[in-house]
């Protein structure tokens, strides 16, 4: 059997090893993008001279003729879904399962000029290429979109010394999905590095030069912004302009059921570009993320060599770094505190990192973490949340869940102090950060599930 | 906002350097340059002088460059532009460096005269010279080329380690382990020693650093250091039990509980010079799979060679010491020799699947063929009663690894090229230490570094800033534990880790099943089995 898959990110790539590891079938991985699955969340790092383009590549090039996975370099022009065949732009080629992984490209919301020179988005290797092109003598830069991107792009640019004005539209950084302590944090951490933070600003429209490159950027506000560069960051959509007018059905992305199969037999989609048909509870259909790509990649593997399983993403988590304060999330934190949760907040006195915890307040279960600066255990905290952990018994072994390095101060007293100074009671921190205790506490849960 | 941000883009829009940080390198740069100018015999009418300002120049330079550096910026990660400098992206400055530092090194094992060094008692010229009056000050001697290196090894420890804390100040691991490395140095690999040299001037020399030990010192058991500590009163036989005991008790305890970055990234003055002065060059390290095979290969054949080598030596030695001024004869260390080889054939015949698996085929049977070969010569030599185990003359061994391993790799290659394969060569293919502490670390330790569940983004900071050449990333990725011979525990993968997946750590509880299971959790562990 012929297995095909388009796209060579995180999620077709997770595929493809997980159904060489289950299976003998015949597997290729077409990309139109770069050769090698490189990490697409390490672009910034090339850009900042962390890296180089090869340090990113999660597995060295002779790991696939070893294991038997055909890269091919090209541009799926259109899916033939009768005859089970791929318009190629150089040939056709023909399949009998199809993984669509096509991933993602950054919004574009109409803005006039944002087809000019010099205006892009940073999602793929091209991208960053362009990026590096424009930098040259690039003497201001404005970003579009207060997002996770945009202010990996800030620090990019802050990174080279090149001056960013960084127009958000919310009233607060990332304030959709962070609660308000947090993005202030991360708004003062942002001024801090001295970039021009506007917020509640919006792009109105990109003016050109005589050349047709960026040369100024108009904000809703009537403030024009000189620049040689802008950087769109406001979001992505899943990349399925050559799907459309197919039998596929597609929405904003590929639908999917919850085994990952697209309404057409033998076609599968998953990552960026997968929405699913009925997500599970307090889940999006679209979750554009790594780790879900990655889970999605696993689980697809799965399901074509005859071990057919659900995607179950369970307990969500994701991280992020915003400049120099490292952000990590576990089960279902909201900007807004949700209806019946009850929320713990400790700040550090240096306002650069802060805990957060969240419990039911009808049930006492624990709902989840917000972390800012402070590293959680994720198997731990997962723990907590799958088993509805009455949330004082999370506070009195908080140290469990700490995963900072060795001599950093713990902060678990604080949580504790501030819980009792909320509640009034009178509860004691009881485990500290020891690793031996936590291989305890995971092997007992395991059993007792 | 925007006049908070319009102060601060001033210092912000300066690509290169500033000038506080240019006079800093200026200071440092005239430091350096006045001890090529005594190498050249000008200022050496009052050395005293000249090298207090030479070494105060490179200390007020560094502090000054450093501190601009990085005082002036959050805390965090410093890693911007490391892969664009030329002295560090292995570009044209990196060479230049390699090539002077290389050079320094051979002058100094090969041809100590060129750099003043007096011989047949004529008195020291050039930079040797320069150091004789803090030669006096701390052991009564005129220095030799040896303490030239040894104080400009310490001096740059403590002045670059300084710039790596505040470089790191946001992380108290490296925060202390940097210090405690600053502090062996200084203490225990330099002063001390020199004092106690000027009290014991009488006795014969032997060393005195309380922290080197076998094999990393191979001379340790050699005729004169051995002679030295016999002969060197209480202080000598100290040594001689301390040195002993170092090896074979209380470093295997250590590594025991902490792995062996309590010796290589705490304690050691080779570890420390690279953690500090070779910071800049960690990630030049090469991460292939090749590489890996071939550090496997070379440090364990050094540490053979080493052990080889002193059999040798101590068999040869007893032999000579028919006036049994130890208890031990030729006899009873061949027996000795002989159940350590079958023991140690023992254990690997037992790990026999383990051993193959992180080692291969062909290093097992070789392995099993070289302790065979080291029992039968053994025997075979007390019973012709030769004189030379191996039958190569034993001062032949001695001088091939002294010149081999002992200056052109841990030296020249070592610290000279730095700048081209990154800060840990001699540490991760040439150190017996490292070899003998990595076997203990993979196979009978508590420490490895821990995966934090699903977080990885495969990013690759991790594996890039591995001085050792770790692919961290790859366990990283499945969310398995990283337990690996040759991690030094520098903690630096944990550091640059923009995820928080990484952690250092000890524990009893599932000592043994440190890197068995996968514990990745992509997709729920009910639904699907892991494999
Ligand atoms: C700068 C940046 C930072 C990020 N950081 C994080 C992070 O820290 N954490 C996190 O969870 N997520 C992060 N993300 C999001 C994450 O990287 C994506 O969710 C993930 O990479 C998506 O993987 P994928 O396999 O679904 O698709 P992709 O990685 O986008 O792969 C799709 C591939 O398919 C190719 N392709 C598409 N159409 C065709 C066609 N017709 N023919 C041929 N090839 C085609 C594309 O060129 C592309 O190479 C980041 C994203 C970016 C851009
Ligand atoms: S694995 Fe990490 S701790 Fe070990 S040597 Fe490499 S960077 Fe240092
Ligand atoms: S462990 Fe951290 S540094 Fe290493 S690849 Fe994963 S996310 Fe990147």
């Amino acid at each position: 059997m012929h297995i095909v898959i388009i796209g060579n990110g995180i999620s077709g790539i997770t595929a493809a090893r997980f159904l060489r590891k289950r299976s003998e079938h015949q597997i290729t991985v077409i990309s139109a993008e770069t050769d090698h699955f490189f990490s697409r969340t390490a672009l910034m790092y090339i850009y900042m001279g962390h890296m180089r383009y090869q340090d990113t590549k999660p597995y060295e090039d002779h790991f696939w003729e070893k294991n038997r996975i055909t890269l091919k370099k090209a541009y799926v022009k259109s899916v033939d879904f009768n005859n089970k065949s791929l318009q190629l732009d150089n040939g056709t080629l023909a399949y009998d399962k199809l993984i669509l992984a096509v991933g993602s490209s950054p919004n574009k919301f109409g803005w006039p000029g944002q087809d000019l020179k010099g205006v892009g988005g940073l999602y793929s290797y091209q991208d960053l290429e362009r990026m590096e092109h424009y930098s040259k003598d690039l003497k201001h830069a404005v970003i579009v979109g207060g997002g996770l991107i945009g202010i990996e792009m800030a620090e990019m640019f802050h990174s080279r010394h090149i001056p960013v004005t960084f127009l958000v539209r919310e009233a607060s950084y990332w304030d959709a999905v962070l609660p308000p302590e947090e993005s202030q944090m991360i708004n003062r951490h942002i001024l801090e590095n001295g970039i021009d933070l506007r917020l509640s600003t919006e792009l109105k429209e990109i003016l050109p030069n005589e050349n047709g490159e960026a040369r100024a950027a108009v904000t809703n506000k009537g403030e024009t912004v000189d620049c040689q560069f802008v950087g769109l960051t406001a979001g992505v959509h899943p990349n399925i302009g050559f799907l459309k007018d197919t039998a596929l059905e597609v929405q904003k992305g590929i639908i999917v059921n919850e085994y990952l199969e697209t309404n057409i037999k033998d076609v599968y989609a998953i990552g960026d570009c997968a929405q699913a048909s009925k997500p599970a509870p307090g889940r999006r259909p679209i979750e554009a993320i790594w780790y879900t790509g990655r889970m999605m990649g696993e689980t697809v593997a799965h399901n074509i060599t005859n071990n057919k399983v659900a995607y179950k993403p369970e307990t969500w988590f994701n991280s992020a770094k915003f400049f120099d304060i490292e952000y990590q999330v576990y089960g279902n934190m909201r900007a807004t505190l949700i209806e019946g949760h009850e929320t713990i907040y400790w700040e550090h006195p240096d306002g650069k990192k802060s805990i957060r915890v969240n419990y039911n307040k009808a049930t006492g279960a624990i709902e989840g973490f917000n972390l800012m600066g402070v590293r959680y255990r994720h198997e731990v905290c997962k723990k907590w949340v799958e088993t509805q952990t009455p949330i004082e018994e999370v506070l009195a072994n908080l140290g469990l869940a700490n995963f900072d390095p060795e001599f950093f101060e713990q902060y678990e007293e604080f949580v504790v102090e501030a819980y009792n100074k909320q509640t009034g009671k009178q509860l004691v921190l009881t485990q500290k950060r020891a690793l031996n205790a936590v291989s305890k506490f995971l092997s007992k849960l395991v059993k007792t599930n | 906002m925007s006049q908070v941000y319009e102060s601060l883009s001033l210092a912000n829009h300066s690509r290169e350097i500033d000038a506080v940080q240019k006079v800093g390198l200026a200071l440092g740069g005239i430091g350096v340059l006045l001890l090529f100018v005594a190498w050249g015999g000008i200022g050496l009418s009052s050395p005293a002088l000249m090298l207090s300002t030479s070494i105060g120049l490179m200390t007020v330079g560094t502090l000054v460059y450093a501190w601009r550096s990085y005082m002036t910026v959050p805390e965090g990660i410093k890693n911007n532009g490391v892969w664009f400098d030329s002295l560090s992206n292995k570009g044209v400055l990196g060479w230049l460096f390699a090539i002077i530092i290389t050079g320094f090194y051979v002058l100094l094992y090969f041809y100590p005269s060129l750099l003043g060094q007096g011989s047949d008692g004529a008195a020291n010229t050039g930079i040797v010279a320069l150091f004789d009056p803090l030669s006096r000050l701390l052991n009564g001697k005129a220095a030799s080329q040896w303490f030239v290196y040894g104080t400009l090894y310490t001096v740059a420890i403590l002045l670059l380690g300084f710039k790596f804390i505040l470089k790191y100040r946001h992380n108290k691991y490296q925060l202390w382990r940097t210090i405690s490395v600053m502090f062996f140095q200084l203490a225990f690999a330099f002063l001390i020693p020199e004092f106690l040299e000027s009290m014991n001037s009488d006795q014969p020399y032997f060393q005195k650093d309380i922290k080197n030990m076998w094999p990393l010192n191979f001379y340790f058991y050699q005729d004169w250091n051995v002679n030295g500590m016999l002969g060197g009163g209480s202080l000598g036989l100290f040594m001689l039990f301390w040195g002993l005991a170092m090896t074979f008790i209380v470093s295997p305890i250590l590594t025991f509980y902490y792995g062996k970055r309590w010796y290589c990234s705490w304690v050691c003055g080779c570890g420390g010079l690279a953690e500090t002065a070779g910071d800049p060059y960690r990630h030049l390290s090469d991460k292939s799979v090749k590489a890996w095979k071939l550090e496997r290969w070379l440090i364990h054949s050094i540490l053979l060679l080493v052990t080889v080598v002193t059999i040798a030596i101590i068999y040869a030695y007893l032999k000579g010491d028919p006036g049994h001024k130890i208890w031990m004869t030729p006899m009873i260390f061949v027996i000795i020799v002989v159940v350590l080889s079958a023991l140690v054939a023992a254990i690997l015949l037992k790990n026999k699947t383990e051993v193959i698996t992180s080692l291969g085929n062909k290093a097992f049977t070789g392995l099993l063929v070289a302790l065979g070969g080291i029992a039968v010569l053994s025997v075979v030599a007390i019973l012709t009663s030769g004189y030379d185990v191996f039958f190569i003359p034993t001062h032949q061994l001695k001088h091939w690894y002294g010149f081999l391993v002992g200056s052109v790799f841990s030296g020249v290659i070592g610290v000279g090229f730095y700048p081209l394969l990154g800060s840990r060569v001699w540490c991760r293919f040439g150190c017996p230490m490292a070899a003998l502490l990595g076997l203990q670390q993979k196979f009978f330790s508590r420490f490895r570094i821990t995966t934090n569940g699903g977080q990885c983004i495969s990013c690759g900071n991790c594996s890039t800033y591995c001085e050792m050449g770790i692919d961290v990333r790859h366990y990283a990725q499945r969310g398995q534990n990283i337990v690996r011979a040759s991690c030094v525990g520098c903690g630096i993968c944990a550091a640059v880790c923009p995820r928080g997946v990484l952690r250092l750590e000890n524990g009893s509880v599932d000592m043994d099943k440190r890197t068995t299971d996968l514990k990745a959790i992509h997709i729920g562990e009910e639904g699907v089995k892991l494999m």
